[in-house]
């Protein structure tokens, strides 16, 4: 029986909901640490746990934290991927007096092999605290808790062994993290792994070395569901999307409607819904009112439609996306920390995903970058430089044209206005003309 | 103005700095006004790399200061 240092009577109750509890988990380890039963030499404090457990329950009676902000630490030629970590009760808690954080980046897709979840878990087991984050919110590996003198061992065979890089983090490109795309998903518009892997490849430099005014990140979602959620989390979002019809099998649709197939490809079977009901269920939950159905055929009005993915969702045997496929970027979406949270602004309606992405890299992402790193304030995130400057700047460094899709609604806020040399004659008037058809 | 000038007078102004010892990046900007922010940030970091200037970061932001100058890695577990 192995015993704990510290009562922790508070962030005991944690392990009485009924969900999973991270505090089980690090008694787990604890445990598993303490009887060391595949012999393992730690590099690290072996009894970490136990002191991690102590200060979060200290920080519980307290109602404040005992960790330090940041740190110097890092790895040679890296400005990321390493956060200090220092707990301002050293003495009480020896094994986590030093407990910094590494961010692994993340295979591409989150596809992982059992060998290489094995050689990770072994590597932090023994020159770390064996505790994970799978994953942090930004996509990473989170390693947390090691202590200075391991961050380059670790660093070296994560990259000479496990053929594994660090990720982002402070003021750099973070780790670009996207969906399991055309690899699993019949959804998916464009090779999101690829073009994940590529730009991680193209833009190492702004990955492990600060280059901007604060942070930035890539996600790569195939297709409208978002299932990253790009479009909340990331200052360029790409989104799969198709300019050509929905693919429709009628015959498909009557088996759906027939109850022959089930929708939403048998997913909330659980309860008993009721016949499927297409009028209802399809017709009338779409969102621009752009489908009809007589009873035997289905009609998608194409202009209208935008992308929403409902009807696909429910009905995936019937309905497929168009052959015509490529992304949308979308800029600017941010948690709240300077300013509120906002989700990304539609640039780009489309535009094709395909090697090398010339297209993507010169005409958005690096004009975006050049203004942002000129004009964007310290901590200032991409969505904030936009509301502060307007979209209409946006359009000037990327040379995008303005869209009806870049306003929330028509004649409310027109914030793209004309400049005097686009206007015919520009803004200058004979005013004795003027008068002679307008009282003072 | 060339690399290595540049290099002198971003170690001088930091020099010169009373009070902070970290600075974001945009600071160094404004040390080198005729050069553009992507000249800098390449200068800034490759000074990193020659242990001239070194990195802070808290996870979310970077700092840049003077190797050696303000709390170092050993004492930053240390109150001041």
């Amino acid at each position: 029986m192995v015993e704990f240092r510290h009562k922790t009577p508070l962030i005991d109750q944690l392990e009485t909901g009924p969900w999973t509890s991270f505090v089980s988990d690090i008694k787990r380890e604890h445990e598993s640490r303490m009887e060391n039963p595949k012999g393992i030499d730690f590099q690290f404090n072996q009894d970490c746990c136990d002191d991690l457990l102590g200060v979060l329950e200290l920080s519980y009676e307290h109602g404040r934290t005992h960790w330090k902000h940041g740190g110097i630490v890092g790895v040679f030629g890296y400005g990321g991927g390493v956060i200090g970590r220092y707990c301002d009760q050293p003495e009480m808690f020896p094994g986590v007096a030093h407990f910094h954080t590494m961010r692994v980046n993340q295979p591409m897709g989150h596809f992982y092999s059992t060998k290489y979840l094995e050689q990770i878990m072994d590597l932090w087991e023994r020159r770390g605290s064996g505790l994970t984050n799978m994953h942090g919110a930004t996509g990473d590996i989170i390693f947390l808790g090691t202590s200075t003198p391991q961050l380059e061992e670790v660093f070296y065979e994560l990259t000479h062994n496990i053929k594994q890089d660090l990720g982002g983090s402070g003021s750099n490109l973070r780790t670009p993290s996207d969906c399991m795309g055309q690899s699993m998903c019949e959804f998916a518009c464009y090779d999101t792994q690829e073009i994940c892997y590529q730009l991680t490849m193209e833009y190492q430099d702004e990955l492990h070395r600060p280059a901007f005014p604060y942070k930035f990140k890539f996600k790569f979602d195939g297709c409208p569901n978002c299932c990253v959620a790009s479009i909340a989390r990331s200052d360029i979002s790409f989104i799969g999307t198709w300019r050509d019809d929905i693919r429709i099998d009628q015959e498909a649709v009557k088996a759906y409607v027939g109850g022959e197939l089930k929708p939403n490809a048998g997913a909330h079977a659980g309860r008993d819904w009721g016949p499927f009901d297409i009028q209802k269920e399809v017709i009338g939950l779409c969102p621009t009112q752009c489908m009809s159905w007589d009873g035997s055929k289905l009609e998608i009005n194409t202009p209208e439609c935008t992308r929403c993915m409902h009807c696909i969702n429910v009905m995936p045997r019937a309905l497929r996306i168009g052959l015509d496929t490529g992304c949308s970027l979308l800029l600017g979406a941010k948690s709240p920390i300077l300013d509120g949270a906002q989700m990304a602004t539609l640039v780009v309606p489309f535009i094709k995903v395909e090697p090398p992405y010339d297209e993507i890299k010169e005409t958005v992402i690096e004009p975006i970058w050049d203004w942002w790193m000129e004009e964007g304030k310290n901590r200032e995130r991409l969505g904030e430089l936009i509301k502060r400057q307007g979209m209409q700047k946006v359009l000037e460094v990327t040379g995008f044209k303005a869209i009806p899709q870049m306003i929330q609604e028509p004649r409310s806020n027109p914030y793209v206005f004309w400049k005097e040399d686009e206007v015919p004659g520009g803004f200058k008037r004979d005013i004795n003309e003027f008068r002679k058809y307008h009282q003072r | 103005m060339d690399e290595e000038a540049a290099k002198k007078l971003i170690v001088e102004t930091l020099q010169k700095k009373k009070g902070k010892s970290k600075f974001y990046l945009k600071d160094f900007y404004k040390m080198l006004p005729d050069e553009k922010p992507r000249t800098v940030k390449n200068l800034v970091n490759k000074m990193v790399g020659e242990e001239t200037l070194e990195y802070w970061s808290s996870g979310s932001t970077t700092l840049i200061g003077l190797k050696g100058v303000g709390k170092q890695a050993g004492a930053e577990d240390e109150e001041d």
